[in-house]
């Protein structure tokens, strides 16, 4: 089920190109939503619950009758998100109210629209573009921008703060997260999602499925490369400086209640799926089931391709729940004096190891 | 075209915020990150402690020590009624004598996981924080077993204390360390010995003894420089030249002797040393009455008395001076947390904004105790 599909089915019905292209993206764009938002309940009831238990208590609990969250806290997030909406929107009097009323949906679409390459299984991808891996890599940055303005906007010196350590953050981890990801292309020649997830099946040495992981030792290393940048990507400890609790308050997003915040909230978890779901598409093996050949339906397909993400999403939270936060400039030297360089010599790596045994 | 000339940004960090300790307001100037001066403003906290013993009797005085230095209430109880005792000539019984240091030592290990835990958060690290507050919470049940309250306890009274140990208060003392010395280890491995917690504190904020002299800084913080000095061993009072205890001193393990990771390392170690001391004081415990007979007005002689103990956070003095009356003429507090803070400002210039932030919680301050 893609777009093209769909927009040549209603192309069929109609002489209407444009309407049906626009029946087409709505008809993907309104679930891509619900998942978002659905998957932030998940994912947020989960933070709650993950760190409850390292953390040596039980976390959201109800029990008993009246307004409670629930049996174990089902419903804590859900009574988080209908807090966020019904809070008083502020925006403060010194703002340049139109950048802080656009930042969050700048924030927000970055990651939203990244979804559309995102391969659930074998079907269920909103647009198979040949340039699909590129164009994630290039539409999830577009994220800084808002945040840049969210800092700029809110006239705040806090939020500025947040926003100048953000940018130069992520702007400096894009790098070697993309220079892993050139591993992997040069492996399966080709940039679709689809494609790179179709060169993993089979086996490896014998009796691993041949995810890219497992290739070859170096991209085990650029998996490592770019999970670790991808955290980083998402502000997340030990890589949250940009929002900085005991320092910067809240960073870029002090200034900001209610519904806003919510969308920044959103987006921030949006991307942790996004950096896993990349993560998984391009060294484990995406939708293919960790036994090769079989469960290998598009049911299951789904079924591994969510279930290797939320692992991921959960190493994530793990990361949180155990890290300090690192300084400004200790976070640049890893990116600068650590990553980049290794990221570019598991390149050659890669191309010499492929050329010699592969 | 003349030159771009860059300005510095002046940044407020507080009254409200979350890693000033209290209400604190640093006034921070800034080039960028690198913070090149800071001043800190104090007396939100401002309760005319001073003033206010001055117009109440000597036992009235007791609840207000409590909330100065409201982490180590017992801390401030002990100084309090040494002094006071010392200026009486009272001598109390030996049980009180060993009550009281074993609820100043507990209060000692309840003071110092809060500095270590609230450390960690202002590093970043959440989890820490909630293991040495889950742990700090069992000192505390145990102060709410022998005198009721949890975090103002007004508890040493002076010729005694307010109430007898429980009954079964030596079998849930010895538990708690049974149960709590591992957890030292725990800690330990969550957060001592991580790399980015080390990278984050080693180094940084050195505090050369010399300058820790001059700001006339105490406890952990100039131990953590190198200096030996701890008022429990070189002016003993109370009876704590009877225990076995080590002092120990930073040795700048993983950077600079006197760096915030020497600082905190003190205050781990110390919590162990609290611990042998609790152990020997419970082994030597001695039954009899717990307040000795003082005339229901407390009148001290005429004449004015300076003492210092250890508290958690350094030499805390109390000057009294008594002209005969029930109530004080004067009472005035040193306070180990003000000279720390004065300290900030030398060192901590020149570090990151993300480094002052730790570098203060390195110090362990309490803005009651500074403000009064």
């Amino acid at each position: 089920m893609t777009v093209d599909n769909l927009m040549n089915w209603f192309a069929e019905l109609g002489d209407f190109p444009e309407l049906a292209f626009i029946l087409a993206v709505l008809i993907c764009a309104v679930p891509v939503f619900l998942f978002i938002a659905i998957y932030a309940l998940v994912a947020i009831y989960g933070e709650l619950k993950i760190s409850s238990f390292m953390q040596d208590k039980v976390g959201p609990m109800g029990q008993g009758v009246g307004l409670h969250a629930g049996k174990w806290g089902l419903l804590q997030p859900v009574a988080d998100a209908l807090k966020l909406i019904l809070k008083e929107d502020i925006i403060p009097a010194s703002a340049d109210k139109k950048l802080f009323i656009l930042a969050p949906f700048i924030v927000f679409i970055g990651a939203f629209i990244a979804f559309a390459a995102l391969p659930f299984n074998q079907n269920l991808i909103i647009a198979d573009m040949n340039i699909g891996i590129f164009y994630i890599l290039a539409v999830s940055s577009l994220g800084v921008i808002g945040l840049i303005m969210a800092g700029w906007s809110s006239n705040n010196k806090w939020s500025l703060y947040g926003a100048m350590r953000s940018a130069a953050q992520i702007v400096s981890y894009e790098i070697p997260a993309a220079l892993s990801i050139i591993a992997v292309i040069m492996l399966t020649g080709t940039l679709s999602m689809q494609g790179i997830i179709q060169h993993q099946s089979g086996f490896v040495w014998g009796i691993l499925p041949n995810w890219i992981i497992f290739q070859n030792p170096f991209t085990f290393a650029a998996f490592f490369i770019f999970f670790v940048s991808g955290v980083a990507e998402c502000n997340r400890t030990p890589f949250d400086i940009p929002e900085a609790e005991s320092e910067l308050v809240a960073g870029a997003f002090t200034e900001y209640s209610g519904m806003r915040y919510a969308f920044f909230f959103l987006s921030e978890y949006a991307n942790m799926f996004i950096v896993s779901g990349i993560a998984v598409t391009a060294f484990l093996g995406g939708w293919q089931s960790p036994i090769p050949g079989i469960l290998n339906s598009p049911g299951w397909g789904l079924w591994w391709f969510m279930s290797k993400a939320m692992f991921l999403i959960f190493v994530m939270i793990w990361f949180r729940w155990t890290f300090p936060r690192l300084r400004v400039d200790q976070l640049m030297n890893v990116c600068w004096k650590g990553f980049t360089p290794i990221a570019m010599v598991n390149i050659f790596g890669v191309g010499i190891w492929h050329l010699m045994l592969g | 075209m003349g030159v771009v000339q860059g300005d510095q940004m002046v940044l407020n960090i507080g009254p409200q915020h979350p890693s000033t300790h209290g209400v604190l307001r640093l006034k921070v100037w800034t080039d960028g990150e690198i913070v090149s001066e800071i001043k800190p403003y104090i007396g939100y906290l401002h309760r005319c402690f001073e003033k206010h013993s001055e117009n109440v009797t000597y036992e009235q005085v007791i609840p207000f020590t409590d909330r100065c230095d409201y982490i180590a209430s017992m801390n401030n109880n002990f100084g309090y009624v040494v002094t006071m005792e010392e200026l009486m000539e009272i001598k109390v019984p030996e049980r009180v004598e060993y009550i009281r240091v074993i609820m100043a030592e507990l209060n000692r290990i309840a003071s110092h996981l809060l500095a270590l835990g609230v450390y960690g958060l202002d590093v970043g690290a959440f989890t820490p924080f909630l293991y040495m507050f889950r742990d700090r919470e069992r000192i505390l049940d145990i102060f709410e077993l022998t005198c009721g309250a949890r975090l103002l306890y007004n508890y040493m009274w002076v010729g005694g204390v307010s109430h007898d140990l429980p009954k079964d208060f030596e079998r849930i003392c010895i538990g708690f360390l049974d149960y709590f010395e591992p957890k030292i280890k725990e800690y330990n491995d969550l957060l001592t010995h991580n790399k980015i917690f080390l990278e984050r504190t080693a180094d940084v904020g050195v505090l050369p003894p010399d300058v820790a002299i001059n700001f006339g800084v105490s406890g952990p913080n100039l131990r953590g420089s190198g200096v030996n000095w701890d008022v429990r061993k070189d002016e003993p009072y109370s009876i704590y030249d009877r225990f076995e205890f080590e002092i120990p001193l930073g040795e700048g393990e993983f950077g600079t002797v006197g760096d915030s990771f020497d600082r905190y390392w003190v205050r781990m170690c110390e919590m162990k040393e609290s611990i042998k001391i609790i152990r020997q004081a419970i082994k030597d415990l001695p039954d009899g009455d717990v307040f000795q007979t003082i005339p229901k007005k407390i009148r001290p002689p005429k004449g004015s008395i300076y003492r210092r103990t250890e508290s958690p956070r350094g030499d805390l003095g109390y000057y009294i001076i008594s002209d005969g009356s029930p109530i004080p003429y004067r009472v005035k507090m040193r306070s180990p947390a003000f000279t720390a803070l004065s300290s900030l400002g030398e060192i901590a210039q020149g570090w990151m904004l993300s480094d002052v932030i730790a570098i203060l919680g390195s110090l362990d301050i309490v803005l009651g105790e500074i403000d009064r």
